[in-house]
């Protein structure tokens, strides 16, 4: 009964049943996939009637020769760099602080987590006025040890570190929870093991605690890799609608939206989103190479 | 030397949460201040007198309680409707057999690969076509489905065993009713989990809402703020209590149903 074949009695029944999803996912996933890849390659495009005229290569090459989606993809790349370490080696500290201590871990744990569940562009005006160049809180603090006043978010090369300050701040939460649930996963006796070994805690912490949290650790890179490749809306709520000063914070997402929305070049806008695809698969694909290696599990 | 540890930890542990906690402080700080005080400085950190007053401003300076009712309708039927499909879905691969279960298994996997931003051209020119922009529908029709959230319940799905199906369908159980009767109340805690990630998703949603309404009667809280801090330009007391009201609502969801939503990630956590 379990392994029987399925009959056609049996497969009507299951797709009722998954009908209403499958309905909804071939018209706002698969297909628009589909659509998104063609779309890339229109170069003449009425959108009103939805009729193509031309196809072409042209897109790419546009994108290959734009200077702004070179800088869109080389701000994508800082940001990604600039967030994702230090994001974990934080996330990793706190957690690690979070696994030893007895009375209010939970508490904390509620605090550093609160930036998840809060709406980016709220949080995002609060952090606004906090960079403000003259009366932000940022600024006050930076004076009390005697660093002038940084103007963060309209002087280009301060907007993306504020950018990724910020994002750090928003993300840190989802990370310690991860940590967390890796660290209770450690049996203590590995611990006991290396104690009799005669091994100190850096070691402990080298030798069993990084080893063993090695997949944790994997997984929160992809996700952050990934999630940090599609930023957008801390861009546009931090710098109220622009991609920053002199494009500073302009990035893949920010690209095709612009392309997109204000543009209307839907052609060039779809290229970019195919660029975008390929290049965290591309990312994906070395993660998953390099953690056959190093990952243990 | 194991106190002085002890001592540290706390004590990282605390400015960590100091720094943390900040941004919320200052927000609520601004939006009961006067506007000479927002600019004082030094900072005042607590205001004199509580203006209270500017809530009420803020509230009648944008239509935020249009927004408001938009957020609560896209949020409510995007989670319901989402939940709706996915459990029946998550059900039929679970538990019945069809033909081309594992190709439509792999192919939804597979989706799950690309970037939804990449999906954002086609699925406007569609609602377009189909003459939803600004409507609800646009709002809420491309998020009735989640292969995301099928999977997760597909999960917990598996873990009731096939004995416990066919024992009901021996008891003369229809697939429907063990489904609603048995797996669903079997499986409440990672419903509870996904309904409430999804709330916060939706609820805090913004590029997606962005792009398919001009219509300031259609927008949701974040786009409704976003515009307004333009009109608000720098009454930065008015702003924050804006922000304020756009937050709370998920800070209570979070604080009521904390253990649901840590629950929710970890368990993402643990399958990876």
């Amino acid at each position: 009964m379990l392994n029987e074949k399925p009959t056609v009695k049996s497969s009507i029944k299951a797709y009722l049943y998954l009908l209403p999803m499958l309905v909804i996912t071939f018209t706002f996933n698969i297909y628009p996939i589909i659509k998104s890849f063609l779309m890339s390659f229109y170069t003449k495009y009425d959108f009103y009637t939805d009729v193509v005229s031309a196809y072409g290569f042209s897109n790419f090459t546009y994108l290959w020769n734009d200077p702004d989606f070179h800088l869109a993809v080389r701000n994508t790349l800082v940001f990604v760099v600039g967030v994702v370490p230090l994001n974990i080696i934080i996330s990793l500290f706190i957690a690690l602080l979070l696994n030893k201590i007895k009375r209010f871990a939970g508490a904390f744990r509620t605090i550093y987590f609160l930036p998840f569940v809060t709406s980016t562009v709220a949080i995002a005006q609060v952090w606004n006025w906090i960079y403000h160049s003259d009366y932000g809180l940022l600024n006050y603090f930076l004076g009390l040890v005697g660093i002038n006043p940084i103007n963060w978010l309209n002087d280009p090369n301060w907007a993306m570190p504020a950018l990724i300050i910020m994002s750090i701040w928003k993300g840190l939460g989802f990370n310690i929870v991860l940590f967390l649930v890796g660290l209770n996963n450690i049996n203590t006796r590995y611990y006991q093991a290396a104690e009799i070994d005669g091994a100190d805690s850096w070691h402990q912490f080298t030798n069993v605690t990084l080893p063993l949290l090695s997949p944790i650790t994997f997984l929160v890179t992809i996700n952050g890799v990934i999630g940090s490749f599609k930023v957008f809306d801390e861009i546009f709520a931090l710098f109220q609608g622009s991609s920053g000063p002199s494009k500073s914070a302009l990035t893949i997402v920010y690209y095709l939206y612009e392309k997109f929305y204000t543009e209307w070049k839907y052609g060039i806008a779809a290229a970019s989103g195919v660029v975008l695809f390929f290049l965290i698969l591309l990312v994906t694909l070395i993660q998953l190479w390099y953690s056959r290696k190093h990952v243990h599990y | 030397m194991k106190k002085v540890a002890s001592i540290l930890r706390y004590t990282i542990l605390t400015l960590g949460a100091l720094i943390m906690i900040l941004p919320f402080f200052w927000m609520l700080s601004t939006s009961l201040k006067t506007q000479p005080e927002t600019v004082q400085i030094p900072p005042v950190w607590i205001p004199k007198q509580l203006q209270w007053g500017n809530y009420v401003e803020a509230f009648k300076a944008a239509p935020f309680a249009r927004y408001f009712v938009n957020s609560v309708i896209v949020t409510g039927v995007t989670t319901i409707g989402q939940l709706f499909t996915s459990i029946l879905a998550a059900f039929a691969f679970s538990k019945l057999r069809f033909w081309g279960k594992n190709i439509l298994f792999l192919i939804f996997l597979g989706t799950m690969m690309i970037p939804g931003e990449m999906l954002i051209i086609p699925n406007f020119v569609t609602l377009s076509n189909m003459h939803l922009v600004n409507t609800y529908g646009a709002l809420i029709l491309p998020w009735l489905a989640s292969f995301f959230t099928v999977f997760t319940l597909r999960q917990t799905f598996n873990s009731v065993s096939d004995q416990t199906y066919f024992a009901a369908k021996i008891d003369g159980a229809s697939d429907w009713r063990f489904l609603w009767h048995i797996l669903v109340p079997m499986s409440k805690s990672t419903i509870t989990a996904v309904t409430v990630l999804q709330v916060i998703g939706s609820w805090n949603a913004f590029m997606w809402p962005l792009i398919v309404t001009n219509d300031e009667n259609m927008r949701t809280l974040p786009v409704g703020l976003q515009a307004f801090t333009t009109d608000a330009g720098t009454n930065f007391a008015l702003l924050m209590a804006a922000s304020t009201f756009v937050i709370i609502p998920m800070v209570v969801v979070y604080i009521f149903l904390q253990k649901y939503i840590i629950a929710g990630i970890s368990n993402s956590g643990l399958k990876g």
